[in-house]
C-alpha cells in the first residue's frame, strides 16, 4: 500500500519534473526565435521599403508590405548616382587586395613555416607584433606617404597598402605547420625548387585555410569605409560603401532610394555569406576580429 | 672516409641553409616592403608628428614639444569625446556579452532550426557598417520609423532618436550591439564546445540543475573566452568610427563624438596632422594597456 503511494507520488514527480523541462524548452524557442526575428527585422525592413514608393512609405502606423512592386527604385536609385562605377571600383579593389594577399601571404607563410633562417622567429614575432598596431596609428603617414608618391585618388591608394597581412600570414603560417613534410622531401629529390614545393604541394592541401583568408579579406575590403574616406576625392574613384554615405548625405529622406542603394551594397558580401557561412565563421574564431 | 661524408654532409647542409635564406628574402620581400611602407614607418612617423606643428601642405613642420599633448589634455572637446568612447564602450560590452552568450548557450543546446539562428545572428556582422548605419537611421526616424512603432505597442512615447543628444548615444548603442552580437556569439560557442561534457554528466550525478550547471560549471570554465571577448571588444569599441559617421555624424552637439572621429577631423578636416597624431598615439596606448593585460593574463593561465 505504502509503497504504491510512493510509486504514484515518484510519478506524478517525474511528470511535472518533465512538464517543467518542456515549458523551459518552449520558452527558451519562443525566445531565441523572437530574438532572432528582431535581428533580422532590419534586413526585412531594408528590403520591403526598397520595394515601396513615397506613399508607402510615409504613412502611419507603419505598412508592412508595399501596395505595389516598385523594382523602378533600384534604376532609379542607379540613376542618381553612378553606383554601376561605385560596383566597379569596389569590386576591382577588393579583388585586387584578396589575390594579393593570396600570394603575399602564402609565400610569407612558407618562409615562416619551413625554411630555415637566422632570425626567423624573432621576425614572425615582430610580424605578431604588428597586429596589434591599430588603424588609427598608420593612418596619417600611411596616407601621407601615397600623398609623397601622388598616389592618393587612385586604384593604387587603395589597393597597395592592403597588399601585405600578418592575420593572413600568421592564419597560413599555422596551416602549413601541419601539412606533413614527407610530401615535400620526395619533391626536393626530384629536383624541385622551394617555390615549385609551394605552388604544388603546399596550396593544394592549403585550400580551406586559404579560402577563410580569401573571403575574410574581400569581405574586409568590400566593406571598408575609413580609408576610402581619407584617399579618395573624385566621384569616378568612390567604392560602394562611401557612394553610400554621400548618397545618403544627398538624398537624406530619400527612403525608397537610400534601401535600393543599401540593399546594393550589401547584397554581394551576403550572397557569399550565404554559400560560405562556414569560412566566416572560422575567420572571425582564428582572429576574434570586429568593427 | 668516414670524416669525407661527414663533410660532404656539413657543406650540403650549408649549401641547403644559404639556399633557404635566400628564398625567405625573396619569399618576405613583398611583405616586408609593404609592412615598413605602411605599418613600421608611419608608427614611428606618427610618433615623431606627434610633437611636431603642421598643415600637411606647407613643407616646414616645426617642433613644439610636449604642445599637442598638453593641448590635447585640457581641451574640452577631448575629455567631452574620451567620455563618449567610454560611454560607447561601457554602453555596448555587457548587454552585448550577456545578450551573446545567452544565445550561444541556447544554441549549443538541441534545438530546432539552429543552422537559420545562427545565420540570423551572424547576418549583421558581415554587411558594411555603411549601409548598416543607413538602414538604422531609418529605423530611427521619429515619425514614420520601424522602431517608435514597435515601442508605441508598449506604450512607449516617440522619441526623437538621432537629433536628441542622450537618445543618439542610447541610439549608437543598440546599433552597435546588433552589429557585433554575431561575432561574440560565435567566440562563445567555440568556448562552449570546449568544456568536456563529463563536467556535466558528474554534475548531474550530484542532482546539480540546469542553473546550478550553468553557474557553476559553464561560467568558470568560460572565463578566459569571456576575458578575450572582453578584451577585444574593448579594443573594437575604442575605434569605432563607420557607424558613428553615417548614423549621427558625431552629433547631435558633439554628443556621438568620439576618438577616432575626432581623429579623422583634425587630420583631415582641419589638416592638424601633428595634433591628430598626437590624440592617435593616446589611443595607441590605451589599446596597448589592454592588449597587454590580455597577454599577461593568458600567459598566467598558461602558466598556473
Amino acid at each position: 500500500m505504502i509503497s504504491e503511494k510512493n510509486y504514484t507520488e515518484e510519478k506524478r514527480a517525474k511528470k511535472a519534473a518533465k512538464m517543467i523541462k518542456l515549458s523551459t524548452t518552449v520558452i527558451s524557442h519562443i525566445a531565441i526565435y523572437s530574438l532572432a526575428i528582431m535581428t533580422l527585422a532590419p534586413f526585412i525592413w531594408m528590403i520591403l521599403t526598397s520595394l515601396k514608393d513615397m506613399n508607402d512609405i510615409y504613412i502611419y502606423p507603419p505598412k508592412l508590405f508595399p501596395s505595389k512592386l516598385h523594382f523602378e527604385n533600384y534604376q532609379n536609385s542607379f540613376e542618381a548616382a553612378p553606383f554601376g562605377r561605385y560596383y566597379l571600383n569596389s569590386l576591382v579593389v577588393a579583388l585586387s587586395v584578396t589575390i594579393g594577399q593570396l600570394i603575399t601571404c602564402s609565400m610569407a607563410a612558407f618562409a615562416f613555416a619551413r625554411l630555415k633562417f637566422k632570425g626567423r622567429d624573432i621576425l614572425f614575432y615582430i610580424f605578431l607584433g604588428t597586429m596589434m598596431v591599430p588603424y588609427n596609428v598608420t593612418m596619417i603617414p600611411s596616407f601621407m606617404v601615397l600623398y609623397w608618391l601622388g598616389w592618393i585618388d587612385s586604384f593604387k591608394a587603395l589597393i597597395v597598402p592592403g597588399l601585405a597581412s600578418a592575420f593572413g600570414t600568421f592564419l597560413l603560417r599555422q596551416f602549413f605547420i601541419t601539412i606533413p613534410k614527407e610530401l615535400e622531401e620526395a619533391a626536393y629529390i626530384d629536383g624541385s625548387s622551394r617555390f615549385g614545393v609551394l605552388r604544388r604541394i603546399i596550396i593544394p592541401l592549403a585550400k580551406p585555410a586559404l579560402a577563410t583568408l580569401a573571403i575574410f579579406t574581400f569581405m574586409g575590403t568590400f566593406n571598408d569605409f575609413l580609408w576610402a574616406l581619407v584617399v579618395v576625392n573624385s566621384d569616378e574613384m568612390r567604392t560602394v560603401q562611401l557612394g553610400l554615405s554621400i548618397f545618403r548625405d544627398r538624398y537624406l529622406t530619400q527612403w525608397d532610394l537610400l534601401m535600393a542603394g543599401s540593399v546594393t551594397a550589401v547584397l554581394p558580401i551576403l550572397i557569399v555569406f550565404f554559400f560560405a557561412q562556414k569560412y566566416f565563421i572560422q575567420g572571425i574564431t582564428l582572429s576574434g576580429l570586429k568593427e | 672516409m668516414e670524416m669525407n661524408i661527414t663533410q660532404d654532409k656539413k657543406v650540403n647542409q650549408n649549401r641547403k641553409s644559404k639556399k633557404d635564406l635566400l628564398s625567405a628574402l625573396l619569399f618576405l620581400s613583398p611583405t616586408l616592403v609593404i609592412f615598413t611602407t605602411f605599418i613600421l614607418f608611419p608608427v614611428l612617423f606618427s610618433f615623431y608628428l606627434s610633437f611636431q606643428s603642421w598643415n600637411m601642405f606647407s613643407t616646414q613642420s616645426t617642433f613644439i614639444g610636449l604642445e599637442n599633448y598638453s593641448r590635447m589634455f585640457s581641451s574640452d572637446e577631448f575629455w567631452m569625446v574620451l567620455k563618449n568612447t567610454l560611454i560607447y564602450t561601457l554602453g555596448t560590452i555587457p548587454l552585448n556579452m550577456a545578450l551573446s552568450l545567452i544565445i550561444a548557450y541556447v544554441l549549443n543546446k538541441k534545438l530546432k532550426g539552429k543552422k537559420f539562428l545562427r545565420t540570423a545572428f551572424f547576418a549583421p556582422v558581415v554587411i558594411s557598417p555603411v549601409a548598416a548605419a543607413v538602414i538604422w537611421r531609418w529605423l530611427y526616424d521619429p515619425n514614420f520609423g520601424l522602431l517608435n512603432y514597435f515601442i508605441g505597442l508598449f506604450g512607449i512615447k516617440a522619441i526623437n532618436w538621432l537629433n536628441d543628444p542622450t537618445a543618439a548615444m542610447f541610439a549608437l548603442i543598440i546599433m552597435g550591439v546588433w552589429k557585433t552580437l554575431g561575432v561574440n556569439m560565435v567566440l562563445f560557442s567555440a568556448g562552449l564546445q570546449g568544456i568536456p561534457e563529463s563536467y556535466y554528466e558528474a554534475a548531474q550525478l550530484d542532482g546539480a540543475g540546469r542553473w546550478a550547471k550553468f553557474w557553476h560549471i559553464t561560467i568558470p570554465m568560460l572565463s578566459p573566452t569571456t576575458f578575450f571577448i572582453m578584451i577585444m571588444s574593448m579594443i573594437g569599441s575604442f575605434q569605432v568610427f563607420d557607424i558613428v559617421y553615417v548614423l549621427t555624424s558625431g552629433g547631435p552637439l558633439g554628443s556621438t563624438k568620439v576618438l577616432v572621429f575626432y581623429i579623422y577631423e583634425h587630420a583631415f578636416k582641419f589638416f592638424e596632422m601633428g595634433y591628430a597624431s598626437a590624440v592617435s598615439y593616446f589611443l595607441f596606448a590605451i589599446l596597448f594597456i589592454f592588449t597587454m593585460l590580455q597577454v599577461k593574463y593568458m600567459r598566467s593561465k598558461v602558466l598556473g
